[in-house]
């Protein structure tokens, strides 16, 4: 699967570059952070990784093969909740896997144990809080031990204890072999889970680099604009 | 005045005393819309949820007849039901009319297009916001559909009850596939249409306070259910 490669990849529904010869390689350990300003492409660029879109051109290549089946799982800002029980929720991931239904919730609950929530996995997954809801979110996809694990804004809305937590779980997976690619907008998250980060704008990788080296010598005003909170509204189209 | 109110008590008498020929009625009723519905069940809300998730040439096309086919007259499909299960009919052979049988199958007919039209608008619903992340976790069309019947069963219910309320109160079908034949295939809206032409209201309208207080009762069972889910499940 790794290294994954993005060579021109560009999605341009109606003629809209969206993306615009994304070019891309990442290997097979690590968290890759997405940084951009809003529109930039980066939820866009997730899920044609994902395969949820289609690129309109280019190519991704998943280290010479096709792209897998299973192996690649993400995580959305607002994720589905089941009308059923925490512990349901998790198991559903392992519904395409085959896995059969006792070991399904098997494993559902000792992933449940490692994000917290064993204690409520009987309860509506709908009655979580926020913070909750995306730690179930984070064990649905954990659950299914994906090689590659897409984040989008995972914690978007939530409060600095939740998001320590969802952090926290971040770090695990990736612990268990898991690569990482996630977008945020919180560069303080960044610098702390985040090996190295994939700059983007217009629908363009302007800039990858390890977390230090971009924070500390961005290769670009825009880039330098944008973690200094100044980049101007009309830069980002 | 005096006729009408006594018609009442005279009806509340066979109810109370639970007149052999009332109770009869209302069981086969019951037993043949039951059937119906949950046939109509079976068939109907897998097809509303294949419709919702599908996406197949032809599939507006399914969904306009579909939707046409709810408010199809009951009597056109009983007489449907009735050219098929004929002695000349590629289904006579069965030997199936005017028995209840036949009235199961015109009832079946009936409520399949409206429950599947009912749940496959639920289910598109839901599966609009469930979508992405049914095909990022590599569901399988079957595996979705599936899921989304089981997430929905709440709502769903809304279907069957809808299909239920069909069944019982038409009278068309089962007439002309039933034959109305006393102590065969004689149920509570034909038994309601024949006793009043007859004259005899009391045993009619004991047959309709039943009718409604049946609806009435499953309506609120449906309804406390469903509060009760949502309280449950959010």
């Amino acid at each position: 699967m790794f290294p994954l490669r993005l060579r021109d990849v560009r999605f341009q529904p109606n003629g809209r570059k969206v993306l615009d010869g994304i070019e891309l390689e990442l290997g097979g350990e690590g968290i890759t952070l997405v940084l951009g300003p809003n529109g930039a492409g980066k939820s866009v660029l997730l899920r044609t990784i994902c395969g949820l879109l289609e690129p309109t051109a280019g190519q991704i290549d998943w280290g010479g093969g096709a792209r897998p089946h299973l192996g690649v799982m993400m995580v959305f800002q607002h994720p589905m909740m089941l009308r059923a029980s925490v512990l349901e929720n998790v198991a559903l991931a392992l519904k395409p896997h085959g896995v059969p239904r006792v070991e399904r919730r098997r494993r559902a609950a000792d992933v449940l144990d490692r994000v917290g929530l064993l204690a409520r996995a009987s309860d509506s997954a709908r009655l979580l809080s926020g913070g909750e809801q995306q730690r179930l979110a984070l064990a649905r996809a954990w659950v299914t031990a994906p090689r590659l694990l897409l984040l989008d804004e995972p914690t978007a809305s939530l409060d600095p204890s939740a998001t320590a937590e969802v952090e926290r779980i971040v770090r695990e997976i990736r612990t268990d072999g898991t690569r990482i690619l996630m977008t945020t907008h919180n560069l303080g998250q960044a610098t702390r889970l985040g090996d190295d980060v994939v700059f983007m704008s217009a629908g363009r990788v302007r800039e990858h680099a390890s977390v230090q080296r971009f924070f500390a010598r961005p290769a670009s005003d825009e880039a330098r604009l944008f973690i200094q909170g100044e980049l101007p509204w009309r830069m980002n189209f | 005045m005096y006729g009408l109110a006594a018609t009442f008590s005279d009806a509340f008498a066979l109810l109370s005393t639970f007149d052999h020929r009332a109770v009869e009625i209302v069981s086969l009723s019951l037993r043949v819309s039951g059937s119906a519905v949950i046939l109509g069940t079976l068939i109907g809300l897998p097809l509303g949820a294949c419709l919702a998730v599908g996406r197949f040439p032809g599939r507006s096309a399914t969904l306009v007849v579909i939707n046409g086919l709810m408010g199809a007259p009951s009597v056109v499909v009983g007489v449907v039901v009735y050219l098929i299960l004929s002695r000349s009919g590629p289904l006579g052979g069965l030997g199936m009319l005017y028995t209840p049988a036949a009235m199961v199958a015109a009832q079946t007919l009936l409520v399949v297009p409206l429950m599947a039209a009912i749940a496959r608008q639920i289910i598109e619903d839901t599966w609009q916001r469930y979508a992405e992340e049914f095909r990022a976790m590599r569901f399988t069309w079957l595996q979705s559909v599936t899921t989304l019947l089981y997430d929905c069963r709440h709502s769903l219910l809304v279907a069957v009850l809808a299909g239920l309320g069909r069944a019982m109160s038409e009278v068309g079908a089962v007439m002309i596939v039933g034959g109305n034949i006393d102590h065969a295939t004689r149920v509570m809206t034909t038994a309601i249409a024949l006793e009043t032409s007859k004259g005899d209201l009391p045993l009619a309208i004991a047959l309709g306070i039943v009718l409604v207080a049946v609806i009435l009762v499953l309506n609120a069972a449906a309804f406390a259910m469903r509060a009760w889910a949502m309280r449950r499940y959010g």
